[in-house]
């Protein structure tokens, strides 16, 4: 009764008009357009079932319009099946600039945690080989991968040794001793983006990172172990050497305090520039500038170096599960799957009107989704599409996707990210105790360890839309295909 | 806790947070602006840290100053979170004096414990979702989401 009645009263609270479908142009069952009208240049897209459209925000159609009013955008302002309100831009907002059009970059279309992404490692070892010490390697991890408020890295940079990383990312921390050379085939870009200027970054945000490089943070971040449960598509399964009951790792997490503080930082420059430079703004997360301003190349540039140092980041982590997995397993044979980042701008080519196009994709929320073909995928890649990871939460699934050629066309390769609030975290936090959602995990077989109770509760499974729904959407509206389902079986929480 | 729910009670509060659909929105209020912008800044550490906890051992002054007022909130909750960040302290008192479009703030607080602070989730940045400081019969509201 007593839940029964906080969920009522959570419900009450939440600020959220839901939206209609009827006043959408459906295109098909998975695409509902805003049509060009008014001042908008292109049309909104929302890639969505009719299910996720009515769960999502009102909200959701008014950034999707937002965005199609700024200068220079390509095709169309699109979301994705994940897409909830955010800052500017939706949370699974997509859009594409042109600089010869006066496209502009936006840091509403980036966000606080740039290159916040996903990494997906093999281990080489199946569910059963695992259970007999996997309390031990849950242990280990918790214990020794920096995660949650606070938190400190083993690594501090000087001033000078954080510029060497924010111009080399993963390459960076290879080059320090942090993995393997091999597995910088396995990460966008190949571990680093060109065009980064850590003389863009500010001081602040470089003194931010001195504690900070090698730890995962907290809120939605998280470190899992994951077994293979579902094979949809054998061949692309086969050529991310996954079988069904083979364990993989996962690791989300971005570009820590640097990347925070240059959100901040150019927050406020690229709001400034708006006024100057008289762009078409209705809301001042919007804050942009034109591609080819002064303005725009600072922020292009600190904005590169915040993904380098989630690379590096992220390459850090890893190094350390490698050591950790091969101290409690020396059997395993840690080998990279993937690594994708979230919010991010990138300088892209893609094919618009049958013309060739250099662009500044805009991906909010949402992760690149390369079709079979792309140049920046790894040889065993190249036929089946870029691996797209999309994190569930902690009790329930995650899905590893592949890009496909249509995606290309649609969406300029881009797919959802994850499944999406459906709860606020208030709402969450009232709905739950930490413990009570660690002892329901641990009934369905997901061992978790967390640095907050609170934390945990405000991520309890519930709190999020249906991953199988999203992925499920994702797939049939032809983002990315669905290779295979993995389930969780630990979770260690920042 | 001097926290309440959103939706709201009889008693008067400094300061409350509010509902958002990913992250969370922090509300101060006072008779000064001033008090307001401090009561916003306890919201924001309430995130963070159980600020009950967090005695009043070190004191840091900071200034800060914006185009606007709502701006200049953003200004002053940011330049707090990186001060923190970098020298790992939380804070659970503060004093900030406005004048025109700048501001000084003081805040009390101490070096993190992270036991003792019970820490909750990392504040990523103070955004301009949501975000006012306008007056409410007689009752200073600030305001905005925060990314977490």
């Amino acid at each position: 009764m007593l839940s029964v009645l906080c969920l009522l009263l959570a419900t009450s609270c939440l600020p959220k008009t839901i939206m209609d479908p009827k006043s959408f142009h459906k295109i098909n069952d998975y695409l509902w357009e805003i049509p060009r009208q008014g001042e908008m240049r292109v049309p909104g897209r929302i890639f969505a079932s009719e299910k996720l459209i009515l769960e999502m925000d009102e909200k959701v159609r008014e950034q999707v319009t937002n965005v199609s009013l700024l200068p220079g955008i390509q095709t169309a302002s699109m979301a994705m099946p994940d897409a909830h309100w955010g800052y500017g831009f939706p949370i699974g907002g997509v859009a594409a600039f042109d600089p010869d059009e006066g496209g502009i970059i936006s840091m509403g279309g980036v966000g606080f945690d740039i290159s916040c992404g996903v990494r997906t490692i093999k281990t080489g070892m199946t569910h059963d080989e695992i259970m007999p010490r996997l309390e031990t390697l849950v242990d280990h991890l918790f214990n020794r991968v920096p995660a949650g408020v606070g938190s400190e890295g083993l690594i501090k940079l000087s001033s000078g040794q954080i510029d060497d990383m924010l111009l080399g990312g993963a390459v960076w921390a290879i080059k320090q001793g942090y993995g393997e050379k091999r597995d910088l085939e396995y990460i966008e870009e190949h571990g680093k983006v060109e065009g980064a200027e850590p003389d863009h970054v500010s001081e602040t945000a470089k003194k931010r990172q001195y504690r900070e490089m090698g730890t995962l943070g907290s809120g939605n971040h998280y470190l899992e172990l994951q077994v293979v449960s579902d094979i949809y598509d054998e061949q692309a399964a086969l050529a991310m050497g996954l079988r069904r009951k083979d364990v993989v790792i996962t690791i989300h997490c971005g570009s820590r305090g640097l990347g925070h503080q240059i959100g901040t930082d150019y927050l406020k420059s690229l709001a400034t520039a708006v006024t100057r430079f008289k762009l078409p703004i209705r809301d001042r997360e919007l804050a942009s500038a034109p591609i080819n301003s002064p303005e725009g190349q600072n922020y292009f540039g600190a904005m590169s170096a915040g993904i380098n140092c989630a690379l590096a980041n992220r390459q850090i982590i890893t190094h350390l599960v490698r050591e950790i997995f091969t101290e409690v397993f020396p059997e395993s044979r840690i080998s990279m799957l993937y690594d994708i980042s979230h919010n991010t701008c990138k300088v892209e080519t893609h094919i618009i009107d049958g013309k060739k196009k250099k662009l500044y994709i805009h991906r909010k929320g949402a992760t690149r989704a390369f079709g079979p073909g792309q140049i920046d995928l790894p040889q065993e890649y190249r036929h089946i599409g870029q691996p797209v990871l999309i994190g569930g939460t902690m009790g329930t699934s995650s899905y590893i996707l592949a890009g496909t050629e249509e995606g290309m066309i649609r969406t300029f390769g881009s797919a959802c990210h994850g499944a999406g609030r459906a709860m606020s975290r208030t709402q969450a936090k009232h709905k739950w105790q930490g413990r009570e959602v660690i002892r329901m995990l641990e009934a369905e077989g997901v061992m978790v360890r967390g640095h907050s109770y609170q934390g945990i509760a405000e991520e309890a499974p519930e709190s999020y839309k249906d991953v199988d729904e999203v992925v499920e959407a994702a797939h049939q509206a032809g983002l990315a295909r669905k290779v295979v389902k993995v389930k969780p079986i630990a979770c260690v929480k920042g | 806790m001097i926290e309440t729910g959103a939706n709201g009670s009889e008693t008067i509060n400094r300061f409350e947070t509010f509902e958002h659909e990913a992250d969370i929105g922090i509300r101060g209020f006072g008779k000064t602006m001033g008090e307001a912008f401090g009561n916003t800044a306890l919201a924001l550490y309430s995130v963070m840290v159980n600020i009950n906890e967090v005695k009043q051992r070190e004191k840091k002054t900071l200034v800060a100053s914006a185009p606007d007022i709502e701006l200049l909130l953003v200004e002053w909750l940011n330049s707090l979170l990186s001060l923190s960040d970098i020298e790992r302290i939380v804070f659970s008192k503060f004093e900030v004096a406005i004048e025109g479009l700048s501001l000084r703030g003081t805040a009390w607080g101490e070096s993190l414990d992270r036991v003792r602070h019970e820490p909750k989730v990392e504040v990523k940045g103070a955004t301009y979702h949501m975000l006012s400081v306008k007056r409410e019969s007689g009752t200073y509201v600030a305001q905005c989401v925060v990314d977490v």
